[in-house]
């Protein structure tokens, strides 16, 4: 037996991803956290604040109600995208020539630059020249996104419905297809009917795809800007002022870097935790 | 429980396919008669149609042309459901979020049958495949076997099935397994004398299992008897070739007025004095079980001895053609030249592929 060879040479091999994670994360965390602990003059003056930007976030009705409108549009937009992209996939078709027709189609709204997204939906809803605006007001529903809390909120969601479902159905098509045909045979040969499959086959089968739906459509609506800040520029007054909105308005518009980095870190931490949640719900009765 | 019978059973998997192109067809005219109770396998080479024929047997596939018959009922357009068939896969299918339980019960509560039933009915068909003491644990977690047991349970808990079929069960059992469960569907074959039908290219399963094995090749059947006709009788060259280990020796020949020859030199054969064709192909096949060494007969050398476990397998040549003969282990061999001889009772003239005298 001779003895282990000690060579730590190819430590070198690595740093090159330890140089590309400091540049790219650790950096950019470190300077954040550096901000949110001290109180920033001009001439580059910093004293030391302690945890007391944090206190003041915390506290602040602002951030209060930013963190609850921004909770109830995750809610909102989960609660209709998960059903209904799970819907779309369900119906899609699995062989012939429409399968690439449906995938074309159910890709065009994520090949398009979210502030275009933006633009389009407030063209489309503006009260004056808007083709979705001149068909509701039509119906003789009063209409104006602009000047409605209820018509913003209506014209987001829809637009974030619009743009998101497809990736939700792709990932639940993607799923459905990699069922085995044995699974549908068998269930045809058990006497199973349609509900029957879907609970029993096609759910189950899902499960994982679902979660990371869910993930990703939580992550991303949990941190929308740009494209309700081109729809609505978090209007009207505050109404869709949402946590990324109110973010870029603290640190950019009023310049406030200590809170605003204090407010990073926590939104951070609220998306940290609640995706933790999520997958663990999720994955609770997971054997394997 | 059912007789079922084929009618003239065509099948393509084109839209369109071509009436007169025997291409199109991945089977072409079948007729069959599957007596009720009976045990049968389909052996055929990988792509010969025998899935194909299970499927269209159990109502996954609708078929292009002809009947099926249940009990005389045409069921060529029903529902698997209607037909009250069940068929275990080639990979196991089970519920997933199912205990081993629910996933028996499964095929009983999609039918409405009530619980009082179906209790007892689960713990009786648990208590056969040794499935009692995970009943209620969850499927997901059993090994493959045990899949494709909950598989084949779901198959036996309906009291009523009109046959089971089998797609290649065996193929993700671990060999040692294999064995196992193939004795334990002849054993449930035994208990309940449902009617059974095995997909399968392999020749020991299909030869272990079944009553009656009916052999596919290009989407015809060659030949449909017991293992020791199978073996004994073989129809058609193919079957001698698919069947035994090693297959039969296929050797041409020449017939003249009932006396079979081959390289010049005359051989006694079965049905050689029934021949009455001509302008045929025509070969001589015997198995190298019944081949022996003589001390006159046909020259031959031998090429290649290969251990076998109690036998050896002498590969000798003849004349340009491969003669393959079985040999017990302690028998010796010589090297070199010897002399061949054939059991007249087993060696049979073949005519484009078809035994003589018995070809329709």
């Amino acid at each position: 037996m001779s003895a282990k060879i000690q060579n730590n040479k190819a430590w070198w091999l690595v740093a090159p991803v330890f140089l590309m994670v400091a540049f790219n994360a650790l950096v950019p965390l470190m300077t954040v956290v550096n901000y949110s602990v001290q109180e920033t003059f001009g001439d580059n003056v910093f004293t030391w604040a302690g945890v007391h930007w944090f206190q003041e976030v915390l506290h602040s009705e602002r951030f209060h109600s930013a963190l609850l409108r921004q909770l109830l549009f995750s809610g909102i937009v989960l609660a209709i995208e998960i059903p209904l992209g799970l819907g779309v996939a369900l119906t899609m078709p699995r062989k012939g020539p429409w399968v690439s027709v449906c995938l074309v189609l159910m890709s065009l709204p994520l090949l398009i630059p979210w502030n275009v997204v933006g633009s389009m939906w407030n063209i489309m809803a503006l009260p004056d020249i808007g083709l979705l605006a001149k068909v509701i007001n039509g119906l003789g529903i009063d209409y104006n996104y602009t000047r409605q809390p209820v018509a913003a909120w209506f014209t987001i969601v829809l637009m974030d419905v619009w743009h998101w479902t497809s990736l939700v159905a792709l990932l639940c098509y993607a799923g459905l297809v990699s069922i085995p045909d044995a699974y549908y045979q068998a269930a045809k040969v058990d006497g199973a009917k349609t509900w029957a499959v879907f609970r029993y086959i096609q759910l189950p089968k899902l499960k994982h795809v679902l979660t990371i739906a869910v993930l990703l459509r939580f992550m991303d609506s949990f941190m929308i800007y740009t494209e309700v800040s081109v729809l609505t520029g978090g209007g009207p007054g505050n109404a869709t002022t949402f946590l990324s909105i109110d973010l870029v308005k603290i640190a950019l518009g009023q310049f406030d870097l200590g809170p605003a980095a204090a407010m990073s870190l926590i939104y951070f931490m609220i998306i940290l935790f609640l995706s933790w949640l999520f997958y663990t719900l999720m994955m609770k009765n997971e054997d394997a | 429980m059912a007789k079922i019978s084929i009618e003239n059973l065509r099948h393509s998997y084109l839209p369109f396919p071509n009436s007169e192109r025997d291409e199109d067809y991945v089977l072409k005219k079948l007729s069959i008669d599957w007596a009720d109770g009976g045990a049968y396998a389909l052996l055929g080479p990988s792509g010969c149609g025998k899935t194909t024929l299970l499927n269209l047997i159990s109502g996954l596939l609708v078929p292009t042309e002809g009947k099926i018959l249940f009990d005389k009922h045409d069921v060529s357009h029903a529902s698997p459901e209607q037909r009250n068939i069940a068929q275990v896969f080639q990979f196991p299918v089970i519920y997933d979020t199912m205990t081993v339980y629910d996933n028996l019960a499964f095929p009983l509560r999609n039918r409405g049958v009530s619980e009082s039933v179906i209790d007892p009915r689960v713990k009786e068909i648990a208590g056969m495949l040794d499935l009692s003491a995970t009943l209620h644990k969850r499927a997901s977690g059993l090994t493959a076997d045990g899949k494709q047991k909950i598989s084949l349970g779901r198959g036996l808990v309906r009291s009523d099935v009109a046959a089971i079929m089998f797609d290649e069960p065996l193929t993700v059992i671990d060999p040692h397994l294999k064995w196992q469960l193939r004795s334990k569907l002849k054993e449930l074959h035994q208990r309940t004398k449902r009617t059974m039908i095995y997909v399968t290219h392999d020749q020991t399963e299909a030869l272990t299992f079944a009553d009656q094995v009916v052999v596919m090749n290009n989407g015809e059947i060659v030949q449909i008897g017991t293992p020791i006709e199978l073996f004994e009788k073989p129809k058609h060259t193919f079957v001698g070739h698919f069947i035994g280990s090693p297959g039969m020796n296929v050797l041409p020949c020449e017939v003249k007025n009932g006396q079979a020859s081959f390289a010049g030199q005359a051989i006694s054969t079965d049905n050689g004095s029934t021949y009455k064709g001509q302008n045929q192909k025509l070969e001589i096949g015997v198995r190298p079980e019944f081949v022996t060494l003589a001390k006159t007969g046909i020259a031959a050398e031998i090429v290649k001895v290969a251990d076998a476990g109690r036998f050896r397998i002498v590969e000798t040549r003849a004349a340009g053609s491969s003669i393959k003969l079985l040999l017990p282990e302690d028998q010796e061999i010589p090297t070199g030249k010897v002399n061949l001889a054939f059991d007249k009772a087993h060696t049979q003239i073949y005519a484009d592929g078809w035994i003589v005298g018995e070809k329709p």
